[in-house]
């Protein structure tokens, strides 16, 4: 089983794509890189591709929303793309709702997503967050 | 209740915990669960898992498919361990309550996710969670 | 209950098979019921000959019926098959029992006339609650095979009244028609979170002007499917809420803040495009239609 999930890097996005079923450790060992890799390569935009993921449970969940606010206070942006269906209505079923997340259907517009955030264009600053 | 197939696997690791996982929706598929029941199966089963590894001190996982009538098909998954037990059910059952740094959503969450769920605690014994998901 | 044991009956029925075969389905033709014409003389002959075949061999030996033995399983199987088609030519349950009870009359007829004089009423009375059972069992396999009609078009129904409609490059609808319980709210959740992830959409209009009754259980079903589609990075807008619904809402203490809702699917419509950076304007320089 893999012990790292590899994260790329694209201008000042980093890119992560989970294509392990993910155990606890691996999740810890994610957030940790993440938060370093976020440092050290001043990246302002993260971008995490989970429609492999066949389920997501509360720790993997909290994993997600851990990496979106320590990202945040290191001045970038989290956006999760590819949730499943299934996942997505599992999820919500045991009450994690993820509200400190931000999501789009796939890597493509998960991207334009961030563009804009860094750009401060943001097209949901109206809405609540 | 004629019990069709059963099957138990250790939880003694992270990875064993993917173990489960994986099993459960293996058997999931075989009933021919949608995917969405396959998925909230297996995420209460990953759930219990955590539990029964971080708070049990490990354990196992014990699986049996149902049948009732000829239609009526079952998941039922026990686990079990042999650690301090829970002191107050009523309290651990709480959405939101946590003793580990996770959000609390463990237990009341795997009740949310299944048909039917049954759990027994004896301190210093150890703790026994049973959930059922019907097709 | 100690049933004879009826060396006569089987001996009858096995020796003058072809005759009480005959009798019997010039009986059924000669009646005049809902049934009449709506089965051929040939399908009658066949199910008849069929049903007579599997009494003569389950009979032989003894006339103790037992649900569970197997001596009658071959009989059962007739009548299942029997109740099945005629369950699907629309006969009613009565109808089908009678098939089965119009074998009586046929049958102690010829008891009779073989007897001689000699007492045949422990026969006909054992043969008669025999025969009176398997109709029944007939009724239980029609209503069976109904029930089992009824639940393929609910499920077929549940289906067909989520249908997924695309309004435009990245905008679904998803128009919901009637009352709205548990299952079908789950059903359609699916249906539109997987019709979302199948056409890329970014906007997913739920309308509900076609939902008489909205209560709490159904406020929270649209609630989960709000967030689900957010989860899955889908945006889902709520429309046709009438009036009523409104003052229910807020009756109920139920939080709608974290949805967009709009009067009407046009308005729906125009905020999912206007979002897209899209709008719709009239042609200039050529005059409206109306």
């Amino acid at each position: 089983m893999a012990d790292r999930i590899p994260i790329l890097r694209m201008g000042d996005c980093l890119l992560v794509s989970v294509q392990v079923e993910m155990h606890d450790q691996l999740a810890l060992t994610l957030q940790n890189d993440l938060t370093e890799k976020i440092v050290a390569a001043r990246a302002k935009g993260v971008l995490i591709d989970i429609s492999v993921l066949e389920m997501v449970d509360s720790f993997i969940g909290r994993m997600l929303g851990n990496i979106a606010s320590m990202s945040k206070v290191l001045d970038a942006e989290t956006v999760v793309v590819g949730m499943q269906p299934a996942v997505a209505i599992t999820l919500v079923e045991l009450g994690m709702e993820l509200p400190g997340i931000r999501t789009a259907l796939d890597v493509e517009s998960g991207m334009e997503l961030i563009r804009e955030l860094i750009d401060g264009q943001d097209p949901d600053a109206d809405d609540q967050d | 209740m004629p019990t069709i197939k059963t099957d138990a696997l250790p939880i003694r690791s992270d990875e064993d915990v993917v173990r489960v996982r994986q099993k459960v929706r293996q058997w999931a598929t075989e009933l021919s669960f949608s995917l969405v029941e396959q998925t909230k199966v297996v995420t209460a089963a990953s759930e219990l898992a955590r539990n029964t590894l971080v708070h049990g001190g490990g354990g196992e996982v014990t699986l049996e498919t149902l049948a009732e009538g000829t239609k009526r098909k079952g998941l039922r998954l026990t686990f079990q361990d042999r650690g301090p037990g829970i002191p107050n059910i009523e309290r651990a059952m709480t959405e939101g309550y946590t003793t580990g740094d996770g959000l609390g959503l463990g237990l009341s969450g795997a009740r949310r996710l299944s048909s039917e769920f049954d759990i027994h605690s004896e301190v210093g014994v150890g703790t026994s969670v049973t959930i059922t998901r019907w097709k | 209950m100690n049933h004879p044991k009826t060396g006569r009956v089987a001996d009858l029925v096995a020796r003058a098979q072809q005759d009480i075969l005959d009798d019997w389905i010039r009986q059924q033709l000669g009646q005049t019921g809902r049934g009449a014409g709506r089965i051929s003389e040939a399908a009658l002959r066949q199910q008849s000959t069929r049903f007579l075949e599997a009494f003569a061999r389950a009979i032989n030996g003894g006339l103790i019926y037992d649900a569970k033995a197997p001596r009658w399983d071959d009989l059962r199987e007739v009548l299942k098959e029997l109740s099945l088609s005629r369950a699907a030519q629309n006969f009613s349950t009565s109808e089908t029992a009678t098939f089965i009870f119009s074998l009586k009359q046929p049958l102690f007829e010829r008891l009779r006339k073989e007897a001689g004089g000699a007492d045949v009423d422990a026969d006909i009375w054992s043969i008669s609650t025999l025969l009176d059972t398997l109709g029944l069992y007939t009724s239980e396999a029609y209503q069976k095979a109904r029930e089992e009609v009824i639940n393929r078009q609910q499920e077929e129904m549940l289906e067909l009244s989520t249908p997924v409609v695309q309004l435009w490059d990245g905008i679904v609808a998803l128009p919901l028609i009637g009352t709205l319980d548990s299952a079908r709210t789950q059903v359609v959740m699916e249906s539109l979170l997987n019709e979302v992830m199948a056409r890329r959409a970014k906007f997913a209009i739920i309308d509900i002007t076609g939902v008489p009754t909205v209560d709490t259980l159904v406020a929270q079903h649209l609630l989960k499917t709000v967030a689900a589609a957010r989860l899955m990075g889908v945006e889902c807008l709520i429309s046709g809420i009438r009036p009523q619904f409104a003052q229910t809402i807020v009756h109920l203490g139920i939080d709608l803040t974290q949805v967009v809702t709009k009067a009407s699917l046009a308005d729906a419509f125009s905020l999912a495009l206007k979002k897209l950076q899209m709008a719709v304007v009239r042609l200039e320089g050529r005059p409206g239609r109306s």
